[in-house]
């Protein structure tokens, strides 16, 4: 192993398809670990941890298959750890901040509401291992869904200070829900064979699905307004820097080092 | 009378616990799934129960070497996906084995629920359907934790899916 090596992912359609859907996974799951040892009661302690392990564990196989697509020798490790900050291309919304509780339990919320349906859809696709990822990832996105759910509605319908929290995540993390229903032309020819879905097919059920809650939660549901975007593309935040810091900082120490 | 290899073979494979319920086997777990011998080689086929679960490392290495005790020169574990483990697969002597370790084994068949759907959950220890959950996620995956409202004892319930 070279001191510091990156990998160059090789650029096809699927396998860049498929990282995506592995970096929104593993970096979801290490802002959720983030919080482990400082959970605000031992029970979310339990239940960040749990979603964390989901999200990695999606990642893992993901990236497992990007690399036999691939075939270039790459492994699960190598994508999540050798990579340049660019070539990570996850939404937007999962490398938001942790903020309080309300923030990253709404950030869930709304990515849940969204890989819920969308990996459900994709247990049909026509690629035969990305339908079995989903098969396993629909249920584990439902249970954060309803997990997450639950607490929207207790914050938002809480005390004065849960809601104002609550209230002050939803305008901060809303421009960044338009992100997950756009498709490049990369990817629409993906849809058209029936390997990927058209994520703009989801709309509707994230609509119905955050309308409800939001509404029962006594939070005004906002209107459209203007959408970031960016991850899918390579483009980040600010704060994506500080978070591969840490998330690489053994491979780039002790390049090469394993349990 | 002799067993055939293969019968051998998933008989050693079958002998491995999850390390996590260690009265669990992993053929009543349903994460067993398949078990070819060619010569003196054998190859075990494994699903893991959830995406992310820890346990499925310790598994793999642990039916190698069951295998290797059993007197196979040559084990390998593969990792399947599909079709995607549920509930549905384990075996009712495994569903009864949770429940004398205190475990409440999963109510009902897996299935989609609804958003705020709630599982009746009846108390491993008393019997008592009156019970309630303290948290949805427990001390692993697959489990979350309940408590029974008649003896008040606390346990975990292992989940639908």
């Amino acid at each position: 192993m070279s001191a510091l090596s990156t990998i160059q992912v090789v650029p096809t359609p699927l396998v860049h398809y498929v990282v995506r859907r592995a970096d929104d996974a593993l970096i979801l799951g290490h802002r959720l670990s983030e919080w482990t040892g400082k959970a605000p009661i031992l029970e979310e302690e339990m239940a960040l941890a749990n979603m964390a392990l989901d999200l990695i564990g999606q990642a893992r196989s993901l990236y497992s298959y990007a690399g036999a697509v691939e075939g270039a020798g790459h492994d699960e490790d190598d994508f999540a750890y050798l990579r340049r900050e660019r070539d990570y291309r996850n939404l937007l919304l999962v490398e938001r901040p942790n903020g309080d509780f309300a923030h990253t339990i709404l950030r869930q919320f709304f990515y849940a509401a969204y890989a819920d349906p969308y990996w459900r859809a994709m247990m049909q696709s026509a690629d035969a291992t990305l339908a079995a990822i989903a098969a396993k990832a629909e249920k584990e996105m439902a249970y954060h869904l309803r997990h997450s759910a639950e607490w929207v509605l207790r914050l938002g319908d809480g005390t004065a200070e849960s809601h104002r929290r609550v209230a002050d995540a939803l305008a901060e993390l809303w421009p960044f829900t338009g992100e997950m229903f756009l498709a490049d032309a990369e990817e629409q020819a993906l849809i058209g064979e029936g390997i990927a879905i058209d994520p703009a097919g989801l709309r509707a059920t994230w609509d119905a699905t955050v309308g409800e809650i939001l509404q029962a939660a006594m939070l005004e549901v906002p209107k459209g307004g203007f959408m970031q975007q960016g991850g899918r593309q390579g483009r980040h935040s600010e704060h994506f820097g500080h978070l591969l810091t840490e998330l690489q900082y053994i491979q780039r120490l002790v390049p090469g080092a394993s349990w | 009378m002799s067993d055939s290899p293969r019968q051998r073979a998933w008989a050693a494979a079958a002998s491995v616990c999850d390390p996590e319920i260690p009265v669990l086997s992993i053929a009543d777990l349903g994460v067993l799934r398949d078990v070819q011998v060619t010569d003196d080689a054998v190859e075990v086929t494994i699903t893991p129960t959830y995406s992310g679960c820890p346990a499925m490392n310790m598994i793999g290495l642990e039916v190698e070497t069951a295998l290797l005790r059993a007197g196979f020169a040559k084990a390998a574990v593969r990792t399947v996906l599909s079709p995607a483990w549920t509930t549905d697969w384990m075996t009712e002597e495994g569903r009864e084995k949770l429940r004398a370790y205190g475990i409440a084994p999963p109510a009902g068949p897996a299935g989609r629920r609804a958003l705020f759907g709630q599982d009746v959950v009846a108390c491993p220890r008393c019997g008592a359907r009156n019970t309630e959950r303290i948290a949805e996620f427990g001390s692993t995956s697959c489990k979350a934790l309940w408590r029974c409202n008649a003896c008040r004892e606390p346990f975990d319930y292992f989940k639908c899916h």
